[in-house]
């Protein structure tokens, strides 16, 4: 092996075993749970337990209703950005940055402020209203991924002569829109989909302080009264986050017209 | 009363006027080419048709209906793009289909008009292809055909042909052009290659900074044209310094050696700076007796191009090219070898304005 290419290999050895070793290790605990020999009997609680089921069910619902609402919300918007108003991009960029700089702690408390049970629009007055206001900040939470995602799909095809040729075939904008542009942006929007997904699955500080029961807080509850169902819960939600990563890559090969 | 008419259209963006106030009308089944250099305003004027911009001013009507304020979809014109534009998520047969499905035809008619501009565009095997599996010519190809499905009343292309290889371009110009015949559509064509505005069109307007300059046959386009710009814009120009002496008798003097026209002198009189253009396959070798034109000269350069053999002759202060069709039994004269050039008194165009 060259010279030159020794001091990548051992950067990247170093990398993977930064992210390996613990990795490892918390998988390697979990399976200790029955004394001198190796099984998986923590996940098997783990599955069994119905606070797993129906937390995991419950973010599962609230990743795919995040999901649906921030695609109808981020693809037209970073689509007439690119098409109309250009000018904006800096801006909306920046806006959709926000979430990562502000603490959800910080996010989640003007909410409770802002739509409590005596303010105008009394969204914590009832369970079914704080699902919709923890929905409606996942999708605040995930824009920084999503909007990314949806724009840089957008800018690597030609969506002004695209639309010109739609319209010119007597197209209207809900066709352009639903037959021409989103399938184009289709990987875009699944990789923030999926992104979305891994997010929403493992968030604790929103579910938490709105009482909600999520996946997040069940993780927490485990982790602070069991010894060994902790680290198999973290395996799981290391496998449903790297299962979503390898459906983006599935869905990118797959796309109709994609180069395979 | 023409198909498609334009009337005192005019573009501005912000405080720049693309288009100033242009008038033209084309008649059912013909072809019209707008060309000029970038920025002249004829791809405004094509997107103005379209529907994709709005005039600042002016109207356009087809068949005798206004429709000016009409949206792009409303107005029944198909488009052709330089960049193909063609949707790639969906398969060639599917693209097609497009404006069919959109319009709610039946799918018995749907099947047999894509499979009619399959056969077209000759390309039925390769309905299923997805457009990145296709050649640019190829794409270009099924974009037209796509176009051509939803039976537009005016066929627009911006600059099809700008994006593919040289013989891709010829073979495609001709296969357009004898589509446009068979079906007799009006289409307005876009292109600042002049070679294809000559070759393809019935008319051309050739423009320039959102003026219309000419708007004529290809043959008196190139022939006679009727401004400076034209003149040096279509076809290759000598452009010569010269000067009146005699404005009655159409004699100009051209370094130190005088030539007559019978062209007339576009407005000059007796002692006139003047500019002469002459074509390069108007001149030729040699001295002509009777009512030719000879000037006197050195051979300059000599450029070998395989059919035409292209010399630059220099007489004192200026230099004019000929082309010379290729012999392979005479070889081409030599640099420094002096030289008569004569063309006919016909052939010298006194240009509009003051010689440069």
């Amino acid at each position: 092996m060259k010279q030159s290419r020794i001091i990548p290999w051992i950067g990247f050895g170093l990398g993977a075993l930064y992210f390996l070793i613990p990795l490892i290790a918390t998988f390697e605990f979990s399976m200790r749970m029955e004394r001198g020999t190796y099984s998986f009997k923590a996940y098997r609680i783990v599955f069994a337990d119905p606070g797993f089921q129906s937390s995991f069910a419950y973010s599962a619902v609230i990743a795919v209703l995040t999901i649906i609402v921030g695609v109808a919300l981020v693809v037209p918007t970073a689509y007439l950005v690119q098409l109309k108003l250009p000018r904006l991009r800096p801006v909306v960029e920046f806006l959709t940055l926000l979430p990562l700089v502000i603490p959800a702690i910080v996010i989640v408390f003007g909410y409770l402020r802002m739509y409590n049970s005596s303010s105008i629009l009394p969204l914590t007055g009832s369970a079914r209203g704080t699902d919709l206001l923890l929905i409606f900040a996942y999708v605040m939470l995930s824009l920084p991924y999503m909007y990314r995602s949806v724009d840089t799909a957008l800018r690597t095809i030609d969506i002004r002569t695209l639309t010109e040729a739609a319209q010119s075939l007597g197209s209207s904008w809900p066709r352009i829109m639903l037959q021409v542009i989103l399938p184009n942006v289709r990987v875009g929007v699944l990789s923030g989909a999926f992104l979305t997904f891994a997010i929403v699955i493992g968030e604790f500080t929103m579910a938490s302080l709105l009482n909600r029961p999520a996946f997040g807080p069940y993780m927490q509850l485990i982790g602070a009264n069991r010894a060994y169902e902790p680290a198999a819960l973290a395996i799981i939600a290391f496998a449903v986050t790297w299962a979503c990563m390898g459906l983006i890559q599935l869905v990118a090969n797959l796309s109709p017209g994609s180069k395979r | 009363m023409a198909f498609l008419s334009i009337s005192r259209l005019t573009k501005t963006f912000g405080t720049h006027t693309t288009v100033k106030g242009a008038d033209i009308e084309v008649e059912r089944g013909e072809f019209l080419t707008l060309l000029g250099p970038s920025g002249c305003g004829k791809t405004t004027i094509l997107r103005m048709i379209a529907g994709f911009e709005t005039p600042s001013s002016g109207t356009i009507r087809i068949d005798g209906k206004d429709v000016t304020d009409l949206k792009p979809h409303q107005r029944k014109i198909g488009m052709v793009f330089q960049a193909y534009a063609l949707f790639p998520n969906m398969s060639v047969r599917d693209n097609i289909a497009f404006g069919l499905k959109v319009a709610h035809r039946s799918a018995a008619e749907i099947d047999a008009r894509v499979k009619e501009m399959l056969e077209l565009i000759k390309l039925p095997q390769l309905a299923d292809r997805y457009p990145y599996q296709l050649s640019g010519g190829q794409q270009q190809r099924v974009a037209l055909a796509r176009a051509l499905a939803i039976k537009p009343q005016i066929l627009l292309l911006d600059e099809p042909l700008s994006a593919l290889d040289a013989k891709i371009r010829v073979s495609l110009r001709e296969e357009i052009r004898a589509l446009q015949r068979q079906l007799g559509i009006t289409t307005i064509f876009v292109t600042h290659d002049q070679e294809e505005a000559l070759s393809m069109s019935d008319r051309i307007c050739v423009m320039s900074e959102g003026r219309i300059e000419q708007l004529g046959t290809p043959f008196e386009i190139y022939n006679y044209p009727k401004t400076r710009f034209v003149a040096s814009f279509v076809g290759t120009l000598n452009i010569l310094r010269g000067k009146v002496t005699d404005g009655a008798a159409g004699r100009v003097q051209i370094d130190g050696q005088e030539v007559v026209t019978n062209r007339g002198l576009n407005g000059a009189s007796t002692g006139d700076e003047v500019a002469v253009a002459l074509r390069p396959e108007a001149l030729s070798i040699g001295r002509a007796n009777g009512q030719s034109n000879n000037l006197d000269g050195v051979i300059d350069e000599v450029h070998f191009l395989g059919s035409v053999v292209r010399i630059r002759v220099r007489f004192s202060d200026t230099a004019v090219s000929l082309d010379t069709f290729n012999r392979p039994n005479a070889a081409p004269p030599e640099r420094g070898q002096p030289i008569t050039v004569n063309f006919g008194r016909e052939d010298i165009l006194v240009l509009e304005g003051p010689a440069h």
